[in-house]
């Protein structure tokens, strides 16, 4: 893996923790997702597919063959 | 009576797959296959039952039950960071965690610390401290099952009964299966628990009349509108609970479980869906958690929300002990268990039955580490393998289950949960304390024995001042917090109605930088393993 390549996926890596603090939706509810999910919810629901994304790229990109 | 006999269904099941492991292992049974399943664990089981293994009461109970006086909060302060930190550990220290084993024979992470720092009496210190941490979570575990099996029958099988049962099937096939077993079992109780999540919002959700109203009339609700934010919480609270996942890599029974799979591409499922299963599997019990405040038609939920009520109003005003009193009759971890009754069929309230017994059940991983650390650091550590061989290894490990068994139901006969749920409550800082040891010990060639030592001490000296501040400064009314300690115009030390904190921070913060700091300033004061020993760990690297 390149430097570049390694501190791109480290910078992800650390915005996707940031983001994790979604201090813009503390105090309401509204929008409901479908009706009946609140915004902090939902956001926190696409927030964990958002992981799963990160980790796909990171298997992808940055598996450590070399240990196997 | 249903839900009670599919529980004991349930029941039979998970013995019957402990001993088809114990029958398929017949013929190679090695401490490696007892304790680790042969280092043979394929991507599906492997991926079941790792996230099995670190589901506990809480994940349906506990969850459901704070989201119920909490909110929508609950998702994000154990859940969504769960998601993306858990995997990233299994990513970054699990996959080096599991070729070392392979390359070392490691068994135990203590293997590997005594290995790569030179050391042998530290290592000891290191698994003692391990070791004290994880029996409550055992004792929790035979608690759990007698309450469970207790509240599901009506009370027609005894706590005390309700715990021996569960006790005595999680021993028979630990002691059965060893690693196998518990592994079979935990992707089978994952299923359950995945299975259960959907159905469980589906049923509720149309017995309530749909979740729309719910949701609508508790934001128009000054009283319950909060719930549906996270206003009641402060961000840098919010932030502190980032760090509580850093301690499940640091779980003896979590790292361990790490070395069981047959190849390291057995990771790269497991970290990529390792997010979506809590999203399965958490949503649904916080959501249910938060619209439960809408089933006032159920008298019990009632009288928890006239409790919060008035804990809120007039907690200021009362002793320690009349708060304590309202806190229990608050106590909401049934919740989910009170919605099924009301809206669910018999079915799915026997299939939620065997799901919070599968929930109650994952102390069988730990009572297995717990086995494990002892036969291979301590037992064969100090010469009982040369001595006895290692059949004898395995024959100590099973007694070891046994002997683990019975302490921890002894102990959950006489002594208050209160106590034990504390204890847990720590047991997640203390392990998060831990977790510099496992980023230095693979990732820096300067750090020593010294330095995890200090790190080690640190921990638990940690732990016990947390657990002893909590004991004698008493849980205030919900509100501002009781500063003890202020400085330079901020609160340094205070106590809030859930617990301790330090610069508006949970204690887990300072407890894992310091340790962190510790381990840094003290390996560069003192003296490196041998080169040999670093080349072994750090090894040059190709070029590109």
């Amino acid at each position: 893996m390149t430097r570049r390549r390694r501190l791109a996926l480290c910078l992800l890596v650390a915005a996707i923790y940031a983001l994790h603090q979604d201090v813009w939706f503390w105090r309401t509810a509204r929008p409901l997702l479908f009706g009946f999910l609140p915004i902090g919810l939902a956001y926190h629901a696409a927030y964990s597919l958002a992981a799963a994304l990160l980790m796909w790229l990171l298997v992808k990109l940055a598996w450590p063959s070399h240990l196997e | 009576m249903i839900p009670a006999i599919v529980v004991f269904l349930y029941l039979g099941i998970v013995i019957y797959i402990g001993v088809f492991a114990f029958r398929r292992a017949a013929l190679h049974q090695g401490a490696e296959d007892f304790f680790l399943a042969g280092r043979s664990l394929g991507s599906f089981v492997f991926l079941f039952s790792l996230f099995g293994t670190n589901m506990t009461a809480f994940t349906i109970l506990g969850s459901s039950g704070h989201a119920f006086h909490n909110g929508i909060v609950t998702y994000g302060l154990l859940s969504s960071s769960s998601a993306l930190i858990i995997p990233l550990t299994l990513f970054l220290i699990g996959t080096r965690v599991w070729a070392l084993g392979k390359k070392h024979g490691f068994m135990t992470p203590v293997e590997m610390y005594r290995h790569r720092w030179e050391t042998s009496h530290i290592g000891t210190v290191i698994c003692v401290l391990q070791a004290f941490l994880l029996v409550p979570y055992i004792v929790i575990g035979v608690m759990g099952g007698g309450t469970t099996l207790a509240t599901i029958s009506g009370g027609r099988v005894p706590y005390w009964a309700g715990g021996a049962v569960v006790a005595l099937a999680v021993m028979t096939y630990v002691f059965f299966g060893g690693m196998r077993g518990t592994a079979w079992v935990n992707t089978f109780q994952t299923l359950l628990f995945l299975s259960f999540g959907a159905a469980a919002v589906a049923v509720i959700g149309s017995g309530m009349g749909g979740f729309r109203e719910a949701a609508e009339a508790m934001l128009a609700s000054p009283a319950t509108s909060p719930l549906l934010t996270r206003e009641r919480v402060s961000p840098l609270f919010f932030f502190s609970y980032t760090f509580i996942p850093l301690s499940t890599i640091a779980f003896p029974h979590i790292s361990i479980f790490c070395l069981t799979a047959r190849r390291m591409v057995q990771f790269r499922k497991t970290v990529i869906l390792y997010p979506l299963c809590i999203l399965a599997i958490w949503m649904p019990c916080v959501f249910l958690g938060v619209m439960a405040n809408r089933a006032t038609d159920i008298p019990q939920i009632r009288q928890k929300i006239e409790a919060r009520r008035a804990l809120g109003a007039d907690g200021a005003r009362m002793t320690p002990a009349e708060r304590d009193q309202l806190r229990g009759k608050m106590a909401a971890d049934d919740v989910v268990l009170l919605l099924l009754e009301r809206y669910a069929p018999l079915w799915l309230a026997g299939l939620l039955g065997a799901a919070i017994m599968a929930a109650v059940m994952a102390s069988d991983s730990q009572i297995l580490a717990l086995s494990t650390m002892f036969t291979e650091d301590i037992f064969a550590h100090y010469g009982g393998k040369a001595r006895f061989g290692e059949a004898a290894q395995v024959h100590t490990g099973r007694l070891f289950v046994v002997a683990v068994t019975i302490v921890a139901y002894t102990i959950a006969l006489k002594a208050p949960q209160t106590i034990f749920d504390l204890a847990v409550q720590y047991g997640f800082s203390g392990y998060a304390a831990l977790s510099p040891l496992l980023v230095a010990a693979l990732y820096w060639r300067g750090s020593t024995k010294w330095g995890a030592l200090a790190s080690t001490l640190w921990s638990a000296a940690a732990v016990i001042a947390v657990a002893v501040f909590q004991h004698l400064v008493p849980a205030p009314a919900p509100g501002p917090p009781v500063v003890v300690w202020a400085a330079a115009g901020l609160d340094v030390l205070a106590r809030t109605p859930g617990g301790t904190a330090v610069l508006g921070l949970l204690p887990v913060v300072p407890m894992t930088l310091v340790s962190a700091l510790l381990m840094v300033v003290v390996s560069r004061a003192t003296a490196k393993p041998s080169a040999a020993t670093i080349e072994q760990y750090f090894p040059p690297q190709p070029k590109q």
